[in-house]
């Protein structure tokens, strides 16, 4: 094993890391201002990739489309807030979990009576495809560089949004006491449907942006959903600090096990069994880290509420 | 043929019929119609259906149900087709795991099943049975086919991969059946993985001269989208499962120069498979795939057994399926001892098309005749 490939795998599970962020973030961030466990999360995902991979057809533009598929996972947050999870808040959280799988079903069966169960064709533009030298004489993707640099503006612009402006204070004022920033004539419902609408915006956001990666095709979200709440776990329900940091540990355990532990037991098993147990064991490495971490931090590394 | 023959053959036929026709024949068709890889049941559907309307026949009635890709779906569906509907042919489902859980029980209780695409080893081997027919492939065929090719063309080090699960190991197991040498390093990944940096730098990394991949479904579209903008340069191989005119035409240029093994093209040569892809065109605008070459075989296979016999004569239906008195969209076909099918294996290049999207195209054969080695354990 090389340095080169060593540096690689670490990039690829950075970028991970900052997509698995870009979900964790408005999950989290649900579950802290509003107590709302929210399982349609995935499908604000596939929302954002379907819809940007429609615009990106109509229109020729890969930005444009990004912004589109952002934009109507936005939307579809706001709508489902409003017709839906206001109804939510106060009943207990197996009614939510019931609610919104509801919700998964529904828009997946209705995103196939609209489009298929043929996936959709969505390409990174010209500009951003291709790949470029890394220091060691390995390549690397330029659209994967990009969705780390996404990621990283966003954790920016989230810290900056919540630490520094007056919907940031509300947002942190609605974690620790909701009856009392409503008593305060604040209104506390549009604050609600603000925040659940960024959510989805962030998850329709990394929906897009994947989605030119890979396949988008109906039930897309549910995967990454299940790491999402991966994340959540171990950095601290309800965190934004938390998030970043689970989603980068996430991201580079889950990349490394998968390469490093076949290899590992191939040392001393043969190839063949050596792949069946190295990739069994790099599959459960993530729960195995969760466990370990809640065995000490049973809060989280970041809990919100201490 | 002579003439005179033909005629009396003919005429044979129709009185076969006139006596067929005195009883309806039930078809339960259970297959993937939701949820991941949907696509496959549809296919296998629509060409099924499209040589049964093609038939004209009133005697035929088909039941299709959606097992959602659940085995305990399946399993309900096809108790119910048997006890309350009372089918006399069952066929249509598409994975490995649910033919397990319903063929053996069907064929038990003297109901025929005709696989149009799952061909697990153990139905070809062990646990064959005299009313079980595939006429799809067993599932290492087109795998095998590959590394037959590979080897013929020169490759010394391919790299393999596939996804951790049955299907998965026996689709490398079946690969290096027939390729015989050294390979430079065997992966396996999660089913239904979706982000494949990790496994391509480890690919990058290896000193492979090719890739041999087998990713079914989204998997594989994920997979050759990341593979183009890798900028690794190594030829790739696979079997058709991941290539596909639905599949290619979602990966998009990132699919073009890919090798791919099939027992059918669209543009194989023969009279059959041509008025197949007309009519399938016609029908439902646009390119079949091999799901649905193989569910219209099926269906014109059955066809042909009934034009002999009816279901109810076991004995004879059984004998007129084996006899594949049909013509087949492959070119040749037969059964072997285990009745799964002795074909040829084609190979196929990702091209672009006359209208810029991807496209298979037929450049040669990969090997005549295959086989599966599994029914030498197969006692009938």
């Amino acid at each position: 094993m090389s340095a080169t490939l060593l540096i690689e795998q670490l990039i690829n599970g950075l970028q991970l890391g900052t997509m698995l962020f870009l979900m964790a973030s408005g999950l989290t961030l649900v579950f802290g201002v509003m107590g709302l466990i929210n399982l349609a999360h995935g499908s604000f995902y596939m929302v954002g990739a379907y819809v940007t991979a429609l615009a990106t057809a109509s229109t020729g533009s890969f930005l444009i489309g990004l912004a589109a598929g952002t934009l109507a996972a936005a939307v579809a947050g706001g709508v489902v807030e409003l017709l839906v999870i206001r109804r939510l808040y106060r009943r207990p959280h197996l009614d939510q979990v019931l609610a919104t799988f509801a919700l998964i079903l529904i828009f997946s069966e209705g995103t196939r009576w609209l489009f298929g169960s043929s996936p959709l064709w969505l390409s990174p533009p010209e500009w951003l495809s291709g790949s470029v030298a890394l220091p060691g004489g390995s390549r690397y993707p330029v659209y994967r560089l990009m969705i780390i640099a996404v990621g990283v503006l966003i954790a920016a612009g989230l810290y900056l949004l919540i630490s520094h402006t007056r919907l940031g204070m509300r947002i942190r004022a609605g974690e620790s006491d909701r009856e009392m920033i409503g008593a305060l004539g604040i209104d506390i419902q549009r604050l609600y449907t603000l925040v659940f609408a960024l959510g989805a915006a962030l998850a329709g956001l990394a929906g897009s942006l994947v989605g030119a990666l890979q396949s988008v095709q109906v039930g897309m979200g549910e995967p990454v959903l299940i790491l999402a709440f991966v994340v959540i776990v171990i950095g601290g329900i309800g965190s934004i600090k938390g998030a970043l940091l689970g989603a980068v540990l996430v991201g580079v355990v889950d990349t490394l096990g998968r390469i490093f532990l076949p290899a590992l037991f191939g040392h001393f098993m043969s190839p063949s069994e050596a792949a069946g147990v190295g990739t069994a064991l790099a599959a459960m490495l993530i729960y195995i880290l969760m466990a370990v971490i809640l065995a000490f931090k049973p809060q989280g590394l970041f809990a919100a509420h201490d | 043929m002579n003439k005179l023959t033909r005629a009396g053959l003919g005429l044979l036929m129709t009185t076969a019929i006139a006596t067929a026709q005195a009883e309806e024949v039930r078809i339960g068709m259970i297959t993937t119609l939701s949820g991941g890889g949907s696509h496959l049941g549809v296919d296998v559907r629509d060409g099924f259906m499209l040589a049964i309307d093609q038939a004209q026949r009133d005697d035929i009635e088909v039941l299709i149900k959606d097992d959602a890709r659940r085995p305990d779906l399946a399993k309900t569906l096809s108790n119910e087709f048997l006890q309350r509907d009372e089918v006399d042919i069952m066929t249509g489902i598409i994975w490995s795991n649910l033919a397990m859980a319903v063929v053996p029980s069907v064929v038990r209780q003297g109901t025929f099943y005709l696989s149009p695409n799952a061909g697990p080893s153990a139905l070809a081997g062990r646990l064959c049975h005299e009313n079980y027919f595939n006429v799809a492939y067993q599932n290492d065929n087109l795998h095998g086919a590959m590394g037959a090719y590979m080897r013929e063309q020169g490759f010394e080090r391919p790299f393999l991969m596939a996804p951790n699960y049955p299907a998965g190991t026996d689709a490398l197991a079946g690969f290096k059946h027939l390729y015989e040498g050294e390979v430079a390093d065997e992966l396996y990944t999660q089913l239904g993985q979706t982000d494949y940096a990790a496994e391509i730098a480890q690919i990058r990394a290896s000193d492979a001269d090719s890739l041999f991949f087998f990713l079914p479904g989204g998997m594989g579209i994920s997979f050759m989208k990341q593979w183009e903008n890798s900028g690794v340069d190594m030829p790739v191989f696979g079997a058709a499962f991941s290539f596909d005119e639905i599949i290619i035409k979602a990966v998009g240029s990132a699919a073009i120069g890919a090798i791919n093994t099939s027992e059918w093209a669209y543009d194989l040569d023969n009279e059959a498979n041509q008025a197949f892809v007309e009519g399938f065109r016609a029908a439902y605008e646009r390119t079949p795939t091999l799901y649905a070459a193989q569910g219209y075989d099926t269906a014109r296979l059955i066809l042909s057994a009934l034009d002999k016999a009816h279901p109810d004569d076991q004995d004879a239906f059984r004998e007129a399926l084996r006899q594949a008195d049909f013509a087949s969209v492959r070119g040749k076909f037969r059964f072997g001892p285990n009745q799964h099918p002795i074909q040829d294996i084609f190979v196929r290049e990702v091209v672009e098309g006359e209208d810029g999207e991807p496209t298979n195209r037929l450049v040669g054969l990969a090997i005549e005749d295959i086989q599966d080695v599994y029914a030498e354990q197969c006692q009938m």
